[in-house]
């Protein structure tokens, strides 16, 4: 018998606009000591499922329509607040995704990890002292006994995932949910967590419900997949059938779109090649699957002229961030976040930045289009060097350099329409004669990033992530740059859509000639979109040369590391996994 | 509804005074502030009345057809007198919310958005004036400003922008970092362009409810003043002081609290609802269409 049976799971939202099916009748087991994985895209209801489940949907305007979800011979979605408490936390228990957030500040560790003892187990705060420090060591902080005392903020994202996941299995719970656990975490450590998780399943034999927007992930560590899609479970079975054997147009989609490290895609397929939807009224909507046609350009070839100059150089960079200023007192110490790096990019190529959160990549970019104030060294543009001019000087470099940032909500003012959006830089600029001719170039640019000339007149709040990055895109053309630095331009998106965003770069890319700063943490998309890259480190380059050498033979340890903690996805290491 | 159907040209107001119009709570409390506003500015000439006009015989007459307020212990008609000093008290408190509202949005939005040393010295002035007390503090504008009451409550908006300046100084500096102002920068917009067009849009929410707040606020602050004797001086009235006077006979004259008591809510409510209705509109997120 499976350990949790869920059956016909429906769970729907009643809004103002209308009910929005966020769980449409989903059924799966999750047998004893397996690790489900459920896939999904933003909005596909898997963390909506797993609420459910936990009766943490917020009610209104959520209310479970139907199903069951039988555990231990009673059903879940049947039990009163009461029961489920006792369930929750101490046979069934939850990590989340954002370990920054998820512990409280102002408790210690030792107090957070005793709780769940204190409250399901009636224990003693001395008696569960020795536990917690136990459960500390397992999941992989050393000097657990004196760690233990300390507060979140002294622990690394990183190790704060680790004691989430201590206190979540401090109690022993048959089944552990993991929302999203290693979303917010930096490859390398997110490889670590997989495996402790991994561990830990193995040793303490608990079942867990494995939530992510990530395909690779999976791969590394489920046992089956449930593949979910606008609130239905479209495809599940085991991990190695769905990556050998996709039966769903959905599922062959987003296995297809995912830049990986050893395709040889020139452009990238997308869900849209393999699946069309379509509306039929009433919220119902129609799957029909496509054949799809991957017929892939040629790659460019890009040479380099023999005595052609560099557009871009950048030589011994440095930007300081000093700490501690206040209004009487200078700065008495600085933290150096970018230090000492030096690189060129030739007109049209692209240069990826790769590294993890707070290596400085991002800080480089800005730099190089003085939004932040370099500390020291040279920029060098075209013929011209930028790192002492003032403001207004910048002028004329500002319609030549652009930048996409990574967050499409945050990047647009939420009070101006779209042409408003596209046509101030021309307008500020005076790059058109008239407002009519201003107007005809924004409709030219939507059409070029693939939105509508209609879109207009309305307000970015109405469109999608991937819409809003293509107006950013429009956005940053409206000025004609040669020069845009994509700051983790696609990294928030889910991966149907970055495929799209990383298709429209590169077509963008070689119709105009656009040479571009690719800043992203995802080795997999730098070595997509790249042709040199640079690897940082702590605010310093640790490798740089062509994309193709560094990932065929990585020279320094740091990215060997780097390209090591990339899931490992292909069919063979799965058959070797589960093998 | 589709993008084609807008007219063209719509700007940011456009869209808010067609949302706005959509409002009924907002249009019913605008045409209520509007009908207060004319009766108080056009009513005292076309009774047979005056404010000041004291008829000793006829004191504390109830409501009648005669005196449709009733009157005062001098006899004056209090129709007259709540209307008169509507136009005290809501010249007072616009006049001192103006000033406030040009003062601090400036203030705050310029400290916030420049930052560093200059944010310091704007904002520790603040709160030095801040920490003198308030009532020293007119009655050392009112030496300087020689006791004209426009003036007098012109610089009661010149201590009311303290909290305003605060309030647009903690938006934009939380807006400042974000990712559009940013991309203004790399645009090559300036400064004035950014705080203007950018951020200030973005912080006009708590503005508009902040100032509609202070409208009260300075109305009563201005009965205070008066019942201190260092604001509007008899025979000329306000709201706040007839409000004021009519409290303490409230068990025997109920009247001569009730009406400016009601026009004073009236305006307070309109006030509010407006105010409501406004940020919604300004705020493309809210439109259901």
């Amino acid at each position: 018998m499976p350990l949790l049976e869920v059956d016909n799971l429906k769970t729907w939202f009643h809004t103002r606009d209308g009910v929005v099916r966020a769980v449409d009748g989903i059924s799966f087991t999750l047998e004893k000591g397996q690790i489900l994985g459920i896939v999904g895209e933003s909005g596909s209801g898997k963390s909506v499922t797993v609420h459910s489940l936990m009766g943490l949907v917020p009610s209104p305007p959520g209310r479970l329509e139907s199903g069951t979800a039988q555990f231990d011979g009673s059903d879940l979605l049947q039990s009163a607040q009461r029961e489920l408490r006792t369930l929750r936390g101490k046979r069934i228990a939850m990590i989340f995704q954002d370990p920054m957030t998820s512990l409280n500040p102002y408790l210690r560790i030792s107090e957070q990890l005793i709780e769940p003892l204190v409250i399901h187990e009636d224990a003693s705060r001395e008696a569960a002292m020795p536990r917690a420090i136990e459960m500390l060591e397992k999941v992989g902080i050393h000097d657990a006994a004196e760690r233990v005392h300390s507060y979140p903020h002294e622990f690394s994202g990183g190790m704060r995932q680790r004691v989430m996941i201590a206190m979540a299995l401090i109690t022993n719970p048959e089944i552990l949910i993991a929302d999203e656990p290693t979303t917010a975490l930096d490859v390398t450590v997110q490889a670590q967590i997989l495996r402790l998780l991994k561990e830990l399943q193995t040793d303490l034999g608990v079942s867990v419900i494995f939530i992510t927007h990530d395909l690779g992930v999976v791969a590394e560590i489920a046992d089956n997949i449930a593949v979910m899609f606008r609130g239905k479970i479209v495809e599940q079975g085991s991990v190695l059938s769905i990556f050998e054997n996709p039966k769903h147009p959905y599922t062959k989609g987003l296995l297809a779109c995912r830049p990986r490290l050893d395709s040889t895609f020139t452009i990238l397929p997308t869900v849209a090649d393999y699946l069309e939807i379509i509306e039929t009224g009433d919220g119902e909507t129609e799957l029909l699957e496509k054949e799809p046609d991957l017929v892939q350009p040629e790659p460019e070839k890009k040479v380099v002229g023999e005595n052609e100059e560099s557009l871009l150089e950048v030589r011994d960079l440095s930007v300081h961030f000093p700490v501690h200023k206040s209004l009487w007192r200078g700065a008495s110490e600085s933290v150096k976040a970018v230090d000492g790096i030096s690189f060129k990019i030739y007109k049209g190529h692209t240069l990826g930045l790769v590294g993890e959160s707070g290596c400085g990549k991002t800080t480089t970019g800005r730099a190089i289009l003085k939004l932040v104030e370099p500390t020291a060294g040279e920029i060098r543009f075209d013929r011209d060097y930028l790192q002492h001019l003032p403001p207004e000087a910048m002028l004329p470099y500002r319609k030549r350099m652009q930048i996409i940032f990574q967050d499409p909500y945050a990047s647009l003012n939420a009070r101006l329409t779209l042409e408003q959006t596209i046509t101030e830089p021309m307008h500020v600029h005076g790059l058109a004669h008239s407002h009519a001719e201003r107007r005809d170039r924004a409709v030219a640019l939507l059409e070029e990033v693939g939105l509508e000339a209609a879109f207009l007149r309305r307000y970015p709040h109405e469109f999608s992530g991937g819409q809003r990055q293509r107006l950013c895109v429009a956005r940053a053309l409206a000025l004609e740059p040669e020069f845009i630095v994509c700051d983790e331009a696609v990294s928030a998106m889910d991966v149907s859509v970055q495929a799209q965003v990383l298709n429209l770069l590169k077509e963008l890319q070689s119709r105009r000639g656009l040479t571009y700063i690719f800043i992203s943490h995802d080795l997999s998309v730098v070595k997509f979109m790249a042709d040199t890259m640079a690897v940082m480190r702590a605010g310093k380059i640790v490798e740089h040369g062509e994309s193709e050498a560094i990932y065929a033979n990585p020279r320094d340890e740091y990215t060997q590391q780097l390209i090591e903690a990339i899931p490992r996805d292909s069919v063979e290491s799965i058959r070797q996994r589960v093998g | 509804m589709t993008a084609a159907d807008q007219t063209p040209g719509a700007s940011l107001w456009r869209d808010a005074w067609r949302r706005l119009s959509r409002n009924r709570l907002a249009v019913a409390s605008g045409v209520a502030f509007i009908l207060v506003t004319l009766l108080c500015v056009v009513g005292p000439f076309v009774t047979s009345y005056t404010a000041n006009h004291a008829d000793l015989k006829s004191s504390y007459q109830p409501p009648s057809t005669n005196h449709w307020f009733g009157t005062d212990h001098l006899g004056r008609d209090l129709f007259v007198r709540t209307l008169s000093g509507g136009r005290i008290s809501l010249a007072v408190g616009i006049l001192a919310t103006a000033v406030s509202l040009v003062i601090g949005v400036a203030w705050g939005s310029i400290a916030g958005y420049f930052g560093g040393r200059l944010d310091s010295v704007m904002m520790r002035f603040v709160d030095i004036l801040y920490s003198l007390p308030f009532v020293i503090m007119v009655i050392l504008l009112m030496v300087w400003f020689e006791r004209n009451f426009l003036l007098l409550f012109a610089a009661i908006g010149l201590v009311e922008w303290l909290t305003m300046a605060r309030i647009v100084r903690g938006q934009v500096v939380s807006l400042k970092n974000t990712e559009f102002v940013e991309a203004a920068r790399a645009l090559g917009y300036s400064r004035l362009r950014i705080i203007f067009r950018h951020l200030l849009p973005n912080v006009i929410g708590p503005v508009i409810i902040y100032a509609t707040l202070t409208v009260p606020a300075v109305m009563l602050l201005e009965a205070v003043l008066s019942f201190l004797g260092l604001g509007v001086q008899a025979p000329m009235s306000s709201w706040g002081l007839l409000i004021n006077e009519g409290a303490e006979k409230i068990d025997v004259y109920p009247w001569l609290l009730a009406f400016p008591a009601v026009f004073f809510s009236l305006t307070l409510f309109s006030l509010n609802f407006i105010g409501d209705g406004l940020r919604d509109a300004l705020d493309p997120k809210s439109s259901k269409d």
